[in-house]
């Protein structure tokens, strides 16, 4: 299978997996606009979730381009749903929206760490905080990509991640080193979603094909980095680094968990209920 | 000087036209009448976050989505802006908000009201931010100047959500069927509470005299109604829908459309807390506050122990 897929394909499934990270982790960040604890914060976390979905549209254009250059034989293979499936067959082109809502569960590439609940706003400047150490580190090298447009979007967007790491480690410090009961909610946060940090850093055969062609991120260079930053933000918050965590994976290969087929339920609902509409 | 004095210095700057700052005298109904209005015009901004914000991840489009997303957050920076010129009055927001919270202050009842559609973005921003847009550009020349202000900028931002309101429901009322039916049914739903944004008619309106003499308000809630519905009338027939009120003509002598009985008793049970969405509402931003508790808590205890650390770092 790995060598049936060439590396245009390669190169869209790699920009899907960056461009569905951002939109489902902005999804799950939108659905605090209006709930926040302070309204500074809730001001402040929606303006996160605006960047990751902004990252999200910048992706989503540029792999509907690649998308649309690829042959038919090759645009069929690609995703099952049945509503992308006939915009395919009628020979039409695709756009940012039909990649994000008409592509099925098992065809998006998001890590599981972003689809996890909000549940408490700790879970959710945990999830926030994992997450950006390793985008932070991600679009740093992303900026030296071969491929003009990702090296593009990376810079742009790094702008953007550096606010995101500052303001989530800073609420892990405030957290950890608060009151008692903040301290344990933290922690608690932190060792239930470390789970899911493993599959961060590890390369998936996307990763793999376009870090051999010099458009991709070496992972295995940036976990040394997440590890440090991560280590240094939580020692700083008074909390301890779980130990030897099992590490779930699957999202980057297209297997999720049951949380991903409810936030597309929402997401998608107007355009499978209507269409091939204009909004 | 004596209190008549001061009082003189007060009416003389009203007079004047010229704005009273947080530092001058001024009488305590006056204070008490702009506490009131301020505080429940920022509940309205919050509050008014939910019925949009059920929108956010259920948008159509990308684009739309985070259009709506910033407007939402905007709606916020607004409560942001009306709290901190309340304060200026010596109210905290805590306080503020424990009104909220317990009934005792009010918010627009338009959001009251339940979004079921996503013509219900289109319908909000044009016709619940136009309503709002008629009564907050006269209070750009209030007399509390610190209110003044921030409306100056709250008012560019809602000009801008009511052309993207209005943008919505053009791509709607042009598209396919299903969509101008969404949106005509959004008109239909969102017409009345609209018009009633306004409050009670001027000869049953408490708090109008009072606010009108010391210039809080300019203009009274009739002539805001009756401007809305001129100008909204002429937008409606761009877009092709129809005023779901059949006593609606245009009145050639007063220059002005005739509109049909606004339901008063809808208007005044939707006040008291019977609206479709009263009890959801409050509910909500209850939830918000309490379940924040312990992050507020813990914010501030961290910033103490930041000082504390600091300052034994300066003493050695």
């Amino acid at each position: 299978m790995t060598n049936s897929k060439n590396m245009s394909i390669q190169k869209l499934l790699y920009t899907l997996q960056i461009a569905d990270n951002a939109l489902i982790l902005g999804h799950r960040i939108s659905e605090w606009c209006g709930h926040g604890p302070v309204l500074e914060q809730d001001i402040a976390i929606t303006n996160t979730a605006l960047d990751h979905l902004g990252q999200a549209r910048s992706l989503y254009q540029y792999a509907a381009t690649q998308f649309n250059a690829l042959n038919q034989e090759e645009k069929k293979g690609l995703f099952v749903s049945s509503a992308l499936q006939s915009l395919i067959a009628q020979g039409k082109l695709l756009d940012e929206d039909d990649l994000a809502y008409l592509r099925d569960g098992w065809d998006f590439r998001n890590v599981w760490l972003v689809e996890q609940p909000n549940k408490d706003w700790a879970y959710t400047v945990a999830r926030s905080f994992l997450y950006d150490c390793f985008n932070y580190f991600f679009y740093t090298e992303l900026r030296n990509s071969k491929d003009e447009t990702l090296a593009a979007i990376a810079e742009k967007s790094l702008k953007e991640v550096t606010y995101h790491i500052r303001w989530s480690s800073e609420w892990v410090i405030r957290l950890g080193d608060g009151t008692e009961e903040s301290h344990k909610r933290m922690q608690q946060a932190i060792n239930d979603r470390w789970a899911y940090t493993g599959e961060l850093v590890k390369m998936s055969e996307a990763d793999t094909a376009m870090l051999a062609e010099g458009v991709g991120v070496d992972l295995n260079a940036i976990a040394s980095q997440w590890q440090e930053r991560v280590a240094s933000v939580i020692e700083e918050a008074t909390l301890t680094i779980p130990q030897d965590t099992w590490m779930q994976e699957g999202g980057k290969e297209g297997r999720h968990t049951e949380h991903l087929g409810y936030i597309l339920a929402e997401l998608q609902f107007m355009q499978r209920a209507y269409p091939n509409m204009e909004w | 000087m004596t209190v008549q004095s001061f009082e003189k210095g007060f009416n003389d700057k009203l007079d004047k036209e010229l704005t009273i700052e947080p530092r001058d005298w001024m009488p305590d109904d006056y204070r008490k009448t702009l506490i009131r209005q301020i505080s429940q015009h920022a509940h309205s901004e919050i509050v008014g976050m939910l019925p949009e914000g059920n929108w956010i991840t259920r948008a159509p489009s990308l684009r739309r989505k985070a259009v709506l997303l910033a407007k939402v957050q905007d709606e916020g920076g607004h409560g942001l802006y009306l709290y901190s010129a309340a304060e200026t009055l010596g109210i905290t927001r805590d306080e503020m908000f424990d009104q909220l919270h317990t009934g005792k202050a009010k918010y627009s009842s338009i959001f009251n009201y339940p979004t079921t559609t996503w013509a219900d973005m289109g319908a909000i921003g044009w016709l619940v931010d136009g309503a709002a847009i008629m009564n907050q550009v006269p209070l750009c020349r209030t007399s509390y100047g610190p209110y003044a202000r921030a409306m100056v900028r709250v008012c560019k931002e809602e000009s801008f959500h009511q052309r993207q309101g209005f943008e919505i429901m053009l791509t709607l009322a042009k598209g396919t069927e299903q969509q101008k039916k969404m949106a005509q049914d959004a008109l239909n739903r969102w017409w009345w509470p609209s018009i009633m944004m306004f409050g009670p008619a001027d000869d049953n309106s408490p708090n109008s005299e009072m606010s009108m003499r010391y210039r809080i308000k300019r203009f009274t809630n009739d002539e805001l109604r009756q401007k809305f519905v001129d100008v909204t009338v002429e937008q409606t027939r761009i877009l092709g829908l129809e005023v779901p009120d059949k006593d609606l003509k245009w009145n050639e002598e007063r220059g002005h459309y005739d509109y049909g009985k606004i339901n008063w008793d809808e208007f005044w049970a939707v006040v008291k807390g019977n609206g479709p969405c009263n009890k959801e509402r409050l509910e909500a931003r209850k939830t918000a506050w309490e379940n924040g508790a312990w992050v507020r808590d813990a914010a501030m205890a961290h910033s103490q122990k930041r000082k504390e650390r600091s300052s034994k770092k300066e003493a050695a």
